[in-house]
């Protein structure tokens, strides 16, 4: 189980060269805003076109510039956690769920949906509308549905930086619950140290584009590579202890 | 009420109805087009499809008739073949309402379609709906409300369409005679009393219509 991702994009002024891989495990896109890595996740969703390069997951190829393969991103199967989580806010709570689950049979939908609801704790809101639940509601709807076709990936951009902090630490202990129960990798993105250092089996450090250095957190935070990594990680200013998980 | 009023309303009535029916569906597809899609002459598209709201309805008549007058570009095909020609019968009167209403439809619907959130269209992509999908069960629903209001102003527009109607489908009494046309004869010929009742009438029933549109519109802001 894995995801390794080659990619080429050049965007205006904007250049993305990247290139890593990912085993079973739970990868943390960290760097400042605007580096690559939101743009990253949708080329690796097929959601925007890179210029050149290929993603392959699970040994299957979704992208390759040279073959000119290139899998529709209705057809990546990735589970996929909007910023904004992009709940349809026409649907209730069961309907967005039910969306995420194309391809099962009619009379198999209701137990998955159910299983779901159970699942991410929203028993009693199946019948309401997005704009009717809370914050950390939406978030588990947002999951569920990104979730409930199993997908062999799951990728977030930035889902949580919206929420305050009491409900950050419960949806970080929420993605650690959904990492055991699916067995799935996961690739975060995130400018958020903390959640960064926290949550991270893997960071991959974007600098201007480009990786500037992947590794655990420890090894990140007690080595950084250059400057720039020093600059991004330098806890100092975040007054906190990092390295610890 | 006299018949031939009565008769007048019932046509301008059916004509928008009828011509409401083919805006919506024509221009819901065009509008989609127009929002969602890049192609080669989406710009030329765009201001054929606007034009008839600026132009004078009698140049936009006018080019109905060039091309399905019965020596048309259209129209003398049809002729050739079925000897039917549709000027100067109510289909006229609909094709002339379709053409001048469809630039309402088109313009509130793109708007109300461009409107909708880029990610919710990209997140039912990746939950693994095609694009038709997409449409019908995320982006359609979402403009819902700019779609009604676009239709609903289309039908008062097609329910006042005067210039281009004279033009493709004439002052037939009787035949082709909607409401704008009959008012205009009238007073021609100084029959005060019956177009008083159709001025009166015809300001009613739009300033109905168009109270529905406000409403819709004023939800969709």
């Amino acid at each position: 189980m894995g995801l390794y991702v080659k990619l080429k994009k050049k965007l205006d002024a904007f250049r993305l060269d990247i290139e890593w891989e990912i085993g079973n495990e739970l990868a943390v896109l960290f760097g400042y805003s605007g580096a690559g890595k939101s743009m990253t996740l949708q080329m690796i969703a097929g959601l925007m076109t890179a210029d050149d390069g290929s993603i392959r997951v699970d040994s299957a190829t979704i992208f390759d510039s040279s073959s000119k393969v290139d899998v529709p991103a209705q057809r990546r199967h990735m589970g996929y956690v909007f910023q904004d989580l992009a709940l349809f806010p026409h649907m209730t709570v069961s309907e967005n769920i039910a969306y995420g689950d194309k391809g099962t049979a009619k009379g198999e939908k209701p137990g998955k949906i159910k299983q779901m609801v159970n699942l991410f704790h929203l028993e009693g809101l199946e019948h309401k509308y997005p704009a009717e639940i809370s914050g950390g509601q939406k978030q588990r709807v947002a999951f569920a549905r990104s979730l409930i076709r199993k997908p062999p990936l799951l990728l977030l951009d930035e889902p949580f930086s919206a929420l305050d902090n009491p409900l950050r630490l419960e949806m970080r202990q929420l993605l650690k619950d959904i990492r055991s129960t699916f067995d799935i990798p996961v690739v975060l993105v995130t400018h958020d140290i903390i959640e960064a250092s926290t949550m991270a089996d893997r960071l991959i450090i974007y600098v201007n584009g480009k990786v500037a250095q992947t590794g655990t957190p420890p090894e990140v935070f007690n080595n950084p590579a250059n400057e720039e990594v020093q600059a991004l990680v330098d806890t100092r200013s975040y007054g906190v202890i990092i390295g610890q998980k | 009420m006299d018949s031939s009023i009565l008769f007048s309303m019932r046509l301008s009535l059916q004509v928008a109805t009828v011509a409401t029916a083919f805006v919506i569906v024509i221009g819901v597809t065009a509008a989609y087009l127009l929002a969602q899609k890049e192609f080669r002459g989406k710009e030329l598209l765009d201001i054929a499809l606007t034009l008839p709201l600026v132009l004078p309805p009698t140049v936009t008549g006018y080019y109905l008739i060039v091309l399905f007058g019965r020596n048309g570009l259209i129209g003398r095909s049809i002729y050739e073949w079925t000897g039917w020609s549709i000027m100067f019968t109510w289909y006229a009167a609909v094709l002339a309402s379709f053409v001048v209403a469809l630039p309402l439809m088109v313009k509130t619907t793109q708007a109300a379609i461009k409107s909708v959130d880029k990610n919710l269209i990209n997140a039912s992509y990746t939950l693994g709906h095609s694009e038709f999908e997409t449409a019908r069960k995320v982006i359609l629903p979402l403009a819902k409300r700019g779609i009604m209001a676009g239709a609903v102003l289309s039908f008062a527009r097609a329910l006042g369409e005067f210039g281009a109607t004279l033009m493709l489908a004439g002052d037939l009494p009787g035949k082709t005679d909607t409401m704008p046309i009959a008012i205009y004869s009238l007073a021609g010929g100084g029959e005060w009393s019956k177009a008083n009742w159709m001025v009166v009438l015809l300001t009613l029933m739009s300033g109905i219509f168009l109270y529905f549109a406000n409403r819709y519109t004023k939800r969709i802001i």
